[in-house]
């Protein structure tokens, strides 16, 4: 798996530059818009491949936290199993799917609930103990520089087009809250970094995640009784366009996904030294008192 | 469930018979919101008719920096003393310690707001549009959302290197939604333009969601190691 | 034709934050590896 990180740099980034090909070149003019329009094919991309690494973030947390004791890892365990059948037959229930936002599929939600348990999972299985901290920062660090490019290209796309600079509005303002939480995160890690810091920055990345859906409905309200131009283009996309923008949302997250793999990879290598430091300055204190420290193997197929 | 509750009204009680002993912090505090309160009416110094709009948000963050520097000494003494260490050996439930100090920087926090709010309306000409009645809930949930998670973050800041500026850095995204809350509820009850029940079910919402996370997960901070 | 100046500042700022962060990353990786390489792994 080691192996194989120089080969999949280069196909991701292929796959990014045909799809900012894709996007600054093949996708059609949008017409009222005009050529600015183009930044929405890294900008909202952008937008779902932070969210998504936040995502990652929020359930190596809560799998941290729950890993501390073996009855709390299997009750949420089976909690989240629960969470995602229940949210997989959800969407089809007819009171349920009258609520949906229009241009949302049952189906899509569904998939995405049944995601939850098995994402939850497979992370539990290949990031074992410390690992799973590991992955959390590097899934917070990696989202923090994506979820950044979309607080910049945003205003750079709205000033043209709308007259400015920002707005108050559902995303962009929930973008923000967002990327404030996670910088408080990074910095909650870097300023603690003690053997507390995990549990710690676990702890704030459930609070952060409580905070959002509060944080959606309290914009989503304020925009009810304070109507505002709305930015970033709503509405359905022209075919074409929808298909160069899953495109480079696929692209994205595959660029993504590899800068946290090799950030995951940087941090455990941290570990290791950091360990390999401590056992040192351990045996030059215990070689005095004759005893020996070997340090622990940090075992990862990834 | 009587233990919690005795533990914690009797911690509570010593905090609150130390504080009035000493009055450091009290009187330091009682000087620090009438200086924020004079430093903002120069600041923002509008004709009557506007000032209604933007008091709330003037208020509330008035109130917001009050509490941060209330909120960080909170576990000063338990630090110094090394009370924290005695509670985590101690087979006393690790919540009890936590309401004790929410309610303790709520009552304090509700002081500073009280002594505040007469200032405000002083200097800003105030009169309520609105179900002026409705203040009274805004200021008991808006104040628990503060101090609840102030409490715990300054809780989880004392193993920082900077304590004192972890704590605000932690608060304020997490109490953004809050904040709305409190900021459009005041504007919409002086103004009297809206309706603030929606933003007080939040707030209400708000402090139920956060307070079950924090007496869920204070446990884990107190004996994380 | 004024707001395609925009379309490459947003380019350019894009390239720049990833740019800057993986530039660290690597370094950081570097470093790593040196002490590694000290440390007689």
């Amino acid at each position: 798996m080691k192996r194989a990180f120089p080969i999949l740099a280069v196909l991701t980034t292929l796959f990014v530059a045909y799809g900012f090909y894709l996007g600054l070149f093949v996708a059609p003019t949008e017409r009222t818009m005009g050529e600015v329009q183009r930044i929405f094919y890294f900008h909202a991309p952008s937008g779902w491949t932070a969210f998504w690494l936040f995502f990652v973030n929020f359930i190596a947390s809560v799998q941290f936290l729950a890993s501390a004791k073996p009855s709390t890892q299997r009750a949420a365990n089976w909690i989240v199993i629960a969470v995602g059948i229940a949210g997989a037959i959800a969407p089809f229930i007819p009171q349920v799917r009258q609520e949906l936002p229009t241009g949302v599929y049952p189906g899509s939600v569904a998939t995405t609930m049944l995601l939850l348990p098995v994402v939850y999972l497979l992370i539990g299985k290949y990031f074992p103990g410390r690992n799973l901290d590991a992955l959390a920062v590097a899934a917070a660090e990696v989202g923090v520089v994506f979820c950044t490019v979309v607080l910049v290209t945003g205003p750079l796309w709205a000033r043209p087009v709308w007259g400015i600079w920002w707005t108050w509005d559902l995303r962009l303002t929930s973008t923000l809250v967002l990327w404030l939480i996670y910088v408080s995160y990074l910095m909650l890690r870097r300023l603690t970094d003690n053997a507390q810091t995990p549990v710690l920055a676990a702890v704030l990345a459930v609070f952060g995640a409580l905070d959002v859906p509060l944080v959606y409905f309290s914009i989503w309200f304020f925009r009810t009784q304070h109507p505002q131009p709305v930015i970033g283009g709503g509405g359905s996309l022209d075919p074409r366009m929808a298909s160069v923008f899953w495109t480079n949302v696929a692209a994205f997250s595959c660029f993504g996904a590899l800068v946290c793999w090799a950030r995951y990879r940087v941090e455990l290598m941290n570990r290791d030294v950091e360990e390999a430091h401590a056992v040192e300055s351990l045996q030059d204190v215990g070689s005095s008192a004759g005893v020996e420290a070997k340090p622990a193997k940090r075992r990862s197929m990834l | 469930m009587s233990s919690l509750r005795s533990i914690t009204l009797a911690t509570l009680a010593k905090d609150i018979r130390l504080e009035w002993r000493s009055k450091d912090a009290l009187n330091s505090m009682l000087f620090f919101s009438l200086l924020v309160v004079v430093i903002f009416s120069f600041s923002f110094d509008p004709v009557a008719e506007e000032s209604r709009r933007i008091v709330g948000g003037l208020i509330w963050v008035a109130f917001l920096f009050a509490a941060v520097v209330a909120l960080n000494q909170t576990w000063a003494r338990e630090l110094r003393n090394q009370v924290l260490d005695a509670y985590r050996v101690s087979p006393a439930p690790a919540n009890a310690l936590f309401l004790a100090k929410v309610l303790g920087n709520f009552i304090f926090v509700s002081v500073l707001e009280a002594l505040m709010t007469p200032l405000f309306i002083v200097f800003y000409n105030l009169r309520a549009l609105g179900p002026a009645w409705q203040l009274i809930p805004l200021a008991i949930f808006g104040t628990w959302a503060l101090v609840v998670n102030g409490t715990f973050f300054a809780a989880m800041s004392l193993r920082t290197r900077n304590r004192e500026i972890m704590l605000p850095l932690l608060l304020f995204p997490i109490s953004i939604p809050a904040l709305m809350a409190m900021v459009q509820a005041t504007t919409a009850i002086l103004t009297g333009e809206a309706s603030a029940r929606f933003w007080l079910l939040l707030l209400l919402t708000y402090d139920v969601v956060f307070t079950t996370a924090c007496l869920a997960l204070f446990g884990a901070i107190l004996h994380a190691e | 034709m004024n707001s395609v100046r925009f379309l490459y500042a947003a380019l350019i700022a894009t390239a720049l934050i990833h740019g800057t962060y993986l530039i660290s990353l690597f370094r950081r990786y570097r470093r790593l590896r040196q002490q590694m390489k000290d440390l007689g792994k």
